[in-house]
């Protein structure tokens, strides 16, 4: 019965959002436009499109894993995770531990999530604990921790015994490279996992079972009383108190999830893009993964799965076809700026939106 | 009791923050065993610097409106109408007058457009400030990197990259170069002091001060302490709040200026970045809020946060034989700073809620 009216709510906000205007919202009319536009310009310069398609899957599941870690948090009314990095970094402390004991193939890569899951866990336990101090203000609170918590965990990059030759600065022997190889190690691993080879197309199966596997986590956690309760904190914060919500209790629970999830998803963006990128590297990361989820769709107040893995989908195929088209124009730079260019206004529209006519509360 | 409120009344964040500054700068200090009239120059040349920047933090703070990281987007503004001059040529003074107009005229547009979207999100702004530097910086990039060459049309081709489109990284401010800086330069032993340049800072510490205690700053403080008694009060929060914004901005261009002069060298894509996170540790440094801001925050925070800053790469080394140890001790400090006063601030805000 719960259920059903839960159900009933849901498609009631479904339609109010959709239906009820008779529109998708202005920014993903734009993206589609613009992912049009970018397709017609790669069929005229005559770009191989089979190779974009087969590169477009395997990018949705290196950054789809971290576009998810998102959801959590913001079903929970915690927000945007603008902290992400607290999460990368517990992710990549986990990588460097598993290529200190070189382990490899399956073994690293499932050793390193493993690990991710034991120190985001305790990342995100305290991360929660500030947040939980900050209610309401989470996201520029979130922003200023993930910034701090980079040159914190350079003094660890710097200082931490690793022992492993390859992961070294190659003179001195102090101190982790900024850019670790994984190609001895686990690099791929997953990628080419039951690859399926269809005439020009690779499909990698083994990555998207992966991908499957956790959305399906998602999908059945907010089935639980827990994630019930986390949808319920979110919607309306006073309603979930009276009907005797330990509320703090479960915005600790949602930001832990969404910590481990973080460190899970560099884990694989690691291991298909082959290395482990440490120091400065995750400080714009969460950007990316935040406004993945609002193309999808989300109102920045909360967001389901499907949206998440279609705003991944769309935002990393337009990445990708900016790059031969900068690279036409003789200005490569432009690439990057493009990327942050649509990143941010879309982060800023989104922030600018929900405010004014906040769908809950 | 009475104890309780002298502890409380010496204890309290705005004399803490800025003492463990001062502890932290003099320990760095005496382990990077740089001499002292080094630091002291190096220090007073951040202040002619940075001065003004920090300043146009403050005015936003009072009005409630929260650390405006959007300064960034001032300082944007005034390194446009800088390249904009350079590139068509405009020399000496006339060139001079003409970056000033143009860097007020575009921030004062600028600010206002920021002033506007921040109406729309009352109570997230500083969120939204950070957004619109980051946005706005991709914007600048577009600008310089990709329409300089393409749309715009180039007059001074020393500027411009080979391929023909773009702005250099560098471009040379020579003829700008410290020209007020070492106008009064006062030498006390091996101490240079520009007094001229500290006059300038304090003559604009000194305006605003002034115009916090008019009827405008009174009801800048009166929309801080609360939106709907000022209301009431018939004030129009809304035009107030972009006014509060506009000033900011200008404030936050003609910061960067002098700032550009001082250095004399123009980064054209990395001079105005983290502009705005020193600006916002040096006034929280000096023992500010996210709610409450006054001049000598700004005064002292900039002097306290700039000799831990100068000093602790040295200090790293002498430590623990490697530089780059004590440069991200100084980038902690820096976001660490923000951090703590935004997670210490916004609890003791929901306190005082729950009790008023």
């Amino acid at each position: 019965m719960r259920e059903y009216v839960r159900m009933r709510n849901y498609l009631k906000d479904y339609l109010r959002i959709y239906a009820g205007n008779y529109r998708i919202k202005p920014p993903q009319i734009i993206i589609l436009i613009f992912l049009l536009t970018l397709l017609i310009l790669a069929r005229v310069l005559e770009m191989d499109l089979v190779i974009l398609f087969n590169e477009s899957l395997v990018k949705l599941v290196m950054n789809g894993v971290l576009v998810l870690s998102l959801l959590p948090m913001l079903n929970a009314g915690a927000g945007m995770n603008f902290g992400m990095p607290v999460g990368i970094t517990g992710g990549l402390v986990a990588l460097c531990i598993s290529v200190n004991f070189r382990l490899t193939g399956f073994t690293g890569f499932f050793m390193s999530l493993l690990l991710s899951l034991v120190v985001c866990g305790l990342f995100g336990w305290v991360y929660g604990l500030l947040l939980n101090r900050v209610k309401g203000r989470e996201e520029i609170a979130g922003t200023f921790i993930g910034f701090s918590i980079i040159p914190l965990m350079n003094y660890f990059w710097t200082l931490a015994p690793f022992q492993n030759r390859q992961m070294l600065y190659p003179i001195g022997g102090q101190g982790l490279r900024p850019k670790i190889s994984l190609d001895p190690y686990f690099s791929k691993v997953l990628d080419n996992f039951c690859l399926l080879k269809i005439g020009g197309f690779d499909i990698p199966l083994g990555l998207f079972a992966f991908y499957a596997l956790i959305c399906l986590f998602l999908y059945l956690f907010f089935r639980t009383r827990i994630g019930r309760a986390t949808l319920a904190v979110g919607e309306n914060e006073a309603f979930a108190r009276l009907s005797g919500i330990d509320i703090a209790k479960i915005r600790l629970i949602a930001i832990a999830l969404s910590t481990m999830l973080a460190g899970i998803g560099i884990c694989v963006y690691a291991q298909s893009y082959g290395f482990i990128q440490l120091y400065d590297e995750p400080l714009s990361m969460a950007f990316p993964a935040i406004s993945a989820v609002l193309i999808g769709g989300s109102t920045g107040r909360r967001a389901w799965i499907f949206e998440a893995v279609l705003g991944t989908y769309l935002l990393q195929t337009i990445y990708l076809l900016t790059v031969p088209l900068a690279n036409e124009i003789l200005i490569p730079e432009l690439t990057e700026i493009l990327r942050t260019f649509i990143t941010y206004s879309i982060i800023l529209y989104a922030l600018l939106y929900r405010n004014r006519r906040g769908i809950v509360h | 009791m009475k104890d309780r409120e002298l502890r409380d009344k010496l204890f309290n964040i705005e004399h803490l923050v800025p003492a463990v500054f001062l502890l932290l700068s003099i320990l760095a200090w005496k382990f990077s065993g740089l001499s002292g009239t080094f630091v002291i120059n190096q220090v007073l040349t951040r202040f002619i610097r940075d001065g003004i920047l920090v300043l146009s933090l403050i005015v936003p703070v009072v009005a409630g409106m929260g650390l405006n990281f959007a300064i960034i987007v001032g300082a944007m503004t005034a390194q446009t109408a800088l390249l904009f001059v350079i590139n068509f040529q405009v020399a000496g003074a006339r060139g001079i007058v003409l970056v000033l107009v143009l860097a007020v005229l575009l921030s004062v547009l600028v600010g206002f457009t920021i002033g506007y979207v921040l109406n729309r999100v009352k109570g997230k702004e500083m969120i939204v400030t950070i957004v619109i530097g980051f946005l706005a910086n991709s914007i600048y990039q577009l600008i310089f990197l990709a329409g300089f060459g393409s749309f715009i049309p180039v007059v001074n081709k020393e500027i411009i990259l080979s391929r023909g489109i773009g702005v250099r990284n560098a471009v040379d401010l020579g003829m700008y170069r410290n020209t007020i800086d070492k106008l009064w330069l006062l030498r006390l032993g091996e101490i240079e002091i520009p007094l001229f340049m500290i006059l300038v800072v304090l003559l604009f510490a000194g305006i605003l001060y002034y115009l916090l205690h008019t009827r405008f700053g009174q009801q800048v403080k009166a929309v801080g302490s609360g939106s709907e008694k000022a209301e009431l009060a018939g004030i129009n929060v809304d035009l107030l709040r972009i006014k509060v914004i506009v000033l900011s901005t200008v404030l936050a261009a003609l910061g960067q200026l002098a700032y550009l002069q001082n250095i004399g060298m123009f980064d054209v894509y990395t001079a105005h970045l983290n502009v705005d996170i020193i600006s916002c540790a040096a006034l929280l440094a000096g023992g500010a809020s996210i709610k409450s801001a006054k001049i000598r925050h700004a005064l002292t925070g900039i002097f306290l946060f700039h000799t831990l800053f100068i000093v602790s790469p040295q200090a790293g080394q002498n430590l623990f034989h490697n530089a780059a140890l004590g440069e991200y001790f100084r980038s902690f400090v820096a976001y660490g700073t923000i951090a703590f006063a935004l997670v210490i601030n916004i609890k003791k805000e929901e306190k005082d809620q729950e009790q008023g």
